[in-house]
């Protein structure tokens, strides 16, 4: 009896990551048998105005990469406050925070950012999607530091300092550089999962159906037109938007595979 | 130049605090008209966007408002008989909506989830674990609208079809919402069930216990306020999940009678008409907003601090 309870116990928890495997299997399939059948080498020509993705994919990149410029230097700048100068309950209350903020509601954030950002300059804009990437990739970048700083030795820091180095030539020179394959890898899946939101930009940037690298105007996002796209009647418009889903599915699990292997080589 | 360097890592350390007391005072401010005009009755009023003949010994007492009202045509309207009509918002239907498909995704995937959870902690060889683990997580990366549009037209059809009823429904967006949340649950729970000290495991093996056995009394007991905190951690995800509910929620404002009915949730509701809303409509908008960020903020708290720092 023991024993078959206990066969029975693995054959389900077997089965369990079975079905969890499937729903990876059937997602990525059904993205690529459907993105495939409709994609053409001149979806990265042609603007979605003309029936192709490639001012959306370029928008979606140039979103992503203003927020990761604003992003990736204030994270990595808070993460070394908490590792390296923050003691005490100020610097356990920000490292709090800044976990709930990582779990925050992503709508909510562009919610706030409308308030802030879209309301006071009149309408949406590439500024202000940027703005909600950047808020959304923050936390990421911070814990990151956070915790890879942490890893790196005591002695390291010693030694600097009694080679008479300042603290922040110290941090710089010495702990950056020791923890930085750690501090990239996570950087980079940040980045992943900030190329692909929607939610933040539906009511900040928005999208255009135009090439444009004007900051200041709606600018056109990969997933937010996918979203529009994919609830449209035509069937063109929901194959494009199949074709877009493949690309996005494609580059942010390549994002992720690449991160990972930068970590297990150097680990 | 050591002084500017540790300044400016202090205010970007602070900066984290200041972005979140601004979105609540931002959310707070911008819901202030809603909250004014319907006060706590909002979270159990059910109707949205509903033209109501304005009650005249109400109107007296609520004339301020009105006249900022009077600017905007969509807001206030006059009928032939003079009757004055205002618009009035509630919140119950998406709270209810929110609320449910969280329930509905977390009654699916909790059981699937812990299966997997002791798959890779306990029961794969090594390499295998390290594969469906990655495997696992890669789902966890996979774009919340790609599980959307998958929900929609591959999975949602399947389920409407032994189930019956609509294809856009509480039931469809919950079970979307499970899949959804399934990886991330699985992987913190492995990760609080890896905690377990190995030598109290041998010691269990070594008195001849099964593994299920070490499993129900050895490794649960120990990281059960982990997994707990696990479970409460994707629960506070899958409140705020917008895109993988939208497409499968339906989007209309009233109360589900059954599990297969459509309805909306707040996420969806904030989505779909952000972007129209003006005045109350707006304000009120803003006010679930608030809900949703008070609701997914202590739930997170109490996951992260209650729960998960007695594993650390």
């Amino acid at each position: 009896m023991r024993l078959l309870t206990n066969k029975i116990f693995l054959a389900l928890s077997v089965l369990s990551a079975l079905i969890g495997l499937a729903f990876l299997g059937w997602i990525l399939i059904t993205l690529f048998i459907k993105g495939l059948s409709s994609f053409h080498f001149s979806l990265f020509l042609d603007d979605l105005i003309e029936g192709g993705l490639r001012n959306l994919i370029i928008g979606q990149f140039i979103l992503a990469g203003i927020a990761s410029l604003i992003g990736i230097p204030l994270g990595m700048a808070a993460g070394i406050y908490l590792q390296e100068y923050g003691r005490g309950r100020y610097a356990s209350l920000i490292r709090d925070l800044s976990d709930i903020m990582m779990s925050a509601p992503s709508i909510v954030i562009g919610a706030f950012v409308y308030a802030v950002v879209v309301i006071p300059t009149g309408g949406t804009s590439g500024f202000a999607g940027a703005i909600a990437l950047a808020i959304m990739m923050l936390p990421v970048v911070i814990n990151t530091t956070d915790n890879m700083l942490s890893l790196v030795p005591r002695e390291l820091r010693e030694a600097g300092i009694s080679l008479g180095a300042s603290k922040y030539r110290v941090i710089i020179d010495i702990i950056i550089k020791a923890a930085k394959v750690g501090i990239m890898t996570g950087i980079l899946l940040a980045f992943a999962r900030i190329i692909g939101e929607t939610a933040p930009l539906l009511f900040t940037s928005e999208t255009s159906n135009y090439f444009s690298l004007d900051l200041s105007e709606s600018f056109p996002s990969l997933t937010v037109s996918i979203y529009d796209l994919a609830n449209e009647p035509e069937e063109s418009s929901r194959d494009l938007a199949w074709a877009a889903s493949f690309i996005l599915t494609a580059l942010v699990l390549v994002i992720n595979l690449v991160g990972r292997f930068i970590t297990r080589n150097k680990h | 130049m050591e002084k500017i360097f540790q300044k400016l890592s202090l205010s970007s350390a602070s900066l984290v605090f200041i972005i979140l007391i601004g979105i609540f005072f931002t959310l707070f401010n911008a819901s202030k008209p809603a909250i004014d005009e319907y006060g706590f009755d909002f979270i159990t009023n059910p109707d949205w966007n509903k033209e109501v003949a304005l009650d005249s010994s109400l109107s007296t007492a609520s004339d301020e408002i009105e006249d900022d009202m009077i600017m905007d045509e969509d807001e206030v309207m006059f009928d032939e008989d003079d009757m004055e009509m205002k618009t009035i918002f509630g919140g119950l239907v998406p709270i209810v909506g929110t609320l449910l498909t969280t329930l509905i995704a977390l009654v699916f995937a909790l059981p699937i989830a812990m299966g997997i959870a002791v798959f890779l902690a306990e029961i794969a060889p090594k390499n295998i674990s390290h594969i469906v683990g990655i495997a696992i997580e890669l789902l966890a990366a996979i774009p919340s609208i790609i599980f959307g549009m998958w929900g929609l037209y591959y999975f949602a059809p399947i389920v409407a079809d032994i189930v019956g009823g609509y294809q856009v429904s509480l039931l469809t967006a919950g079970l979307v919402l499970g899949v959804m949340i399934l990886p991330f649950m699985a992987a913190i729970t492995r990760d609080s069930m890896n905690t377990t000290p190995s030598v109290l495991k041998e010691s269990a093996y070594a008195l001849g216990a099964t593994k299920f056995e070490v499993i129900k009394d050895i490794i649960f007991p120990y990281s059960k306020v982990g997994i707990i905190g696990s479970i409460i951690l994707a629960l506070g995800r899958a409140l705020g999940e917008t895109m993988a509910v939208a497409f499968l929620i339906g989007s209309i404002f009233v109360l589900p009678s059954a599990i297969n009915d459509p309805t909306i949730s707040i996420p969806v509701a904030m989505a779909n008409n952000f972007g129209e809303a003006s005045g109350l409509g707006e304000s009120a908008l803003f006010y679930l907003a608030l809900i949703l960020f008070v609701i997914s903020f202590g739930v997170i708290s109490i996951a992260k601090f209650y729960f998960l720092k007695k594993v650390k």
